[in-house]
């Protein structure tokens, strides 16, 4: 058997902080994220690009493409979600219910 | 080949010692046995081996070539590191599965005729069903069951083309064909169905999730793996094939991204990644099959090691849920480590992901499909985001769920260690997976251009994930399933069916009530002339007989005379 082995226990008050306990580090991080963006975006006029078509070779394609194809996926998916989602014992009541009218 | 074993057979006859061997031994036996057929791989010479006669059909068990041995190669190293991480596991019918799975597997790829496809086909789909009941849950039990018919219907798919060709032409060679009759057409849904195509995909994130902590990272790794291998060996080229392809990689998307079990994430964007490599088979250049052969390798690494990662947070919490985890980076400190290296070498640059999945892209590129290219832009973005950044950011980040466990166990440890090790080295160190390709095609990855054009894909793509995080716009992780297509023969179906059986059922039963009445009536009708009381059934007394004959005689006298 493949039993997971739980050792898991409310979090107690004696635990070492992480850094990341620190909502000012996760500001780092999300501002770390943009400070990224932006750079690589500044590359864009200083490098020697071989697009395969026109719109590729547009400005910073990759970078605003990817964003929002990322946006639009979450966006969308989240739309989908409201109407596909249902509780988890969806299939299983149904089951369950079947075996009752037996 | 080692002792003159076939690839494949040398881990499924191996199998049979497996429980004669006390612990420790059967461990390093069962870590061995993979590694000796890596090694006896690592010096075999290309060729068709052991072919013999069968009725008017020529059998070819073992084809080594190119393409079969990157495959055979990949799969070797996924057995030996999925029996690394089941080291801790003591379960006998577990342990068997899992290597006579691998073994079917590697054997699959080597067949050079579709009997012997066939054979370890279904070989592979009744090994792995273990690995799913091994849960022993009862979902897991049922998944397990609903897996099983649709792999072995596959299998079924598969005789059914063989035999019908092998009518047609006389010949049961497993080489490229081209669509256009029903033969092959049977054959390339076969291959669709365990290849997960849109609409036969639901098998995939239905079992993988419910599979044990270690099966699943068996799993992960053949069977989609050896179907996209068999689409590149027999329908290379195949234009159908793009845009099935493209509608794989992009459609599971929207599932990963809202899903809540962490584990049907990755089977979601597992299933994502076989539409980059099925739209490669379909533009079917050299360049092409050298990226899905590059991709599969890289994939079932990096695939691998994320699955790794989920199980050891399952074995550890007992839960993959994203909305009952977060903040694991505290105690599972490694495991955090392994599965970041795991999301980034999906396509960061030094990444095995990286320099295999350009190739596609490329390809996709070259031959001028650019919507098409655009599709894949869209899904290498959006894999990132739901299986890298939002795998470790819902497990071992974001709102600390309060739980506290043990870092993995050693031995899995040192299996995502090495696995971590792997797809950097391959990323890195680009040459050596380009060596073991199929095709001489010569592809530069790093590029200044390619470089930074990946990394604002992936920093543009984090950036999006940030913001909708803080903002609020990400759907938040609740305990829910979404519909999918499986919804048909889990729902629709069953549905369908007490429905007829409820129109049905009414005319039926008075149907057989009135034949019930009209035999009851009859009956009754018999009973009443028949039974004990009824007249023709009455006991008369002799004395009243012989009278009547004596009326009957005196009667007759009288009609007589007169």
């Amino acid at each position: 058997m493949n039993g997971p082995k739980h050792t898991s226990a409310s979090s107690s008050s004696g635990e070492k902080q992480s850094w990341l306990d620190d909502t000012q580090n996760i500001d780092k991080i999300f501002w770390g994220v943009i400070f990224l963006s932006v750079i690589l975006m500044l590359l864009e006029p200083f490098y020697y690009k071989k697009p395969y078509f026109s719109f590729e070779g547009s400005f910073g394609f990759y970078g605003w493409f990817s964003f929002l194809a990322c946006a639009g996926l979450v966006l969308v998916a989240r739309s989908l979600g409201r109407v596909f989602e249902r509780g988890e014992e969806y299939y299983d009541a149904d089951r369950n219910s079947g075996e009752d009218n037996r | 080949m080692l002792w003159g074993i076939p690839p494949g057979l040398l881990l499924i006859l191996g199998v049979l010692l497996v429980p004669l061997l006390p612990g420790a031994w059967r461990k390093a036996y069962m870590t061995i046995l993979p590694l000796a057929g890596l090694w006896a791989l690592a010096g075999a010479e290309t060729g068709v081996f052991y072919t013999f006669t069968f009725f008017t059909y020529e059998i070819a068990p073992v084809r080594i070539d190119g393409l079969s041995l990157v495959f055979g190669y990949i799969f070797h190293i996924a057995a030996i590191l999925s029996v690394v991480f089941a080291w801790h596991n003591n379960d006998t019918v577990e342990q068997m599965a899992g290597l006579a799975y691998a073994g079917s597997g590697i054997g699959a790829v080597f067949a050079g005729d579709l009997i012997t496809l066939f054979i370890y086909w279904e070989a592979m789909a009744t090994t792995s069903v273990f690995l799913i009941w091994a849960r022993r849950s009862d979902s897991a039990f049922r998944a397990g069951m609903r897996y099983l018919i649709i792999q072995v219907g596959s299998g079924v798919l598969l005789l059914s083309g063989a035999i019908l060709m092998a009518h047609q032409t006389g010949s049961v060679a497993f080489d490229k064909m081209t669509l256009g009759n029903l033969a092959t057409w049977l054959i390339l849904i076969a291959f669709g169905i365990k290849c997960a195509f849109p609409f036969f995909h639901n098998w995939l994130p239905d079992a993988y999730p419910e599979a044990s902590v270690t099966g699943t990272v068996f799993l992960s790794a053949f069977t989609t793996k050896c179907a996209v291998y068999v689409l590149a060996r027999g329908f290379p080229g195949t234009e159908l094939l793009i845009y099935v392809g493209a509608a794989m990689a992009a459609f599971p998307l929207f599932y990963a991204a809202i899903e809540n079990d962490l584990r049907r994430v990755l089977a979601y964007s597992l299933n994502n990644q076989l539409g980059f490599m099925v739209v490669g088979v379909g533009v079917g250049s050299a360049l092409a099959i050298n990226g899905v052969a590059a991709h599969a390798f890289a994939h079932i690494l990096y695939k691998s090691l994320l699955f790794m990662a989920m199980g050891a947070v399952l074995y550890r919490v007992g839960t993959v849920k994203a909305s009952e985890l977060g903040g694991l980076h505290k105690s599972m400190p490694l495991t955090t480590i392994f599965c970041i290296i795991g999301a980034a070498s999906i396509s960061t640059p030094l990444f095995a992901g990286f320099i295999a999945k350009s190739l596609t892209l490329s390809a996709a590129a070259k031959d001028g499909y650019p919507v098409i290219w655009l599709i894949l832009m869209f899904a290498s973005a959006g894999v990132f985001l739901v299986s890298g950044v939002k795998i470790v950011y819902f497990a071992f980040f974001a709102n600390d769920g309060g739980k506290r466990c043990k870092e993995a166990p050693l031995n899995m440890q040192i299996a995502m260690g090495l696995t971590a090790i792997l797809c950097v080295v391959i990323g890195v160190y680009s040459p050596w997976l380009y060596s073991l390709l199929p095709n001489d095609v010569a592809y530069e990855p790093y590029t200044l251009s390619h470089v930074i054009n990946q990394l604002q894909t992936l920093i543009f793509s984090a950036l999006a994930f940030a913001l909708l995080i803080r903002f609020k716009f990400y759907p938040p992780a609740v305990n829910s399933i979404y519909l999918d297509f499986d919804i048909t023969y889990r729902k629709w179906l069953p549905v369908l069916y007490k429905w007829i059986v409820s129109l049905v059922s009414p005319g039926w039963k008075s149907m057989l009530q009135d034949l019930r009445n009209g035999l009851h009536r009859m009956v009754a009708y018999m009973f009443r002339h028949h039974g004990p009381e009824g007249i023709l059934a009455r006991t008369w007394p002799t004395g009243s007989m012989a009278l009547w004959v004596a009326l009957l005689l005196g009667g007759f006298l009288l009609i007589y005379y007169s």
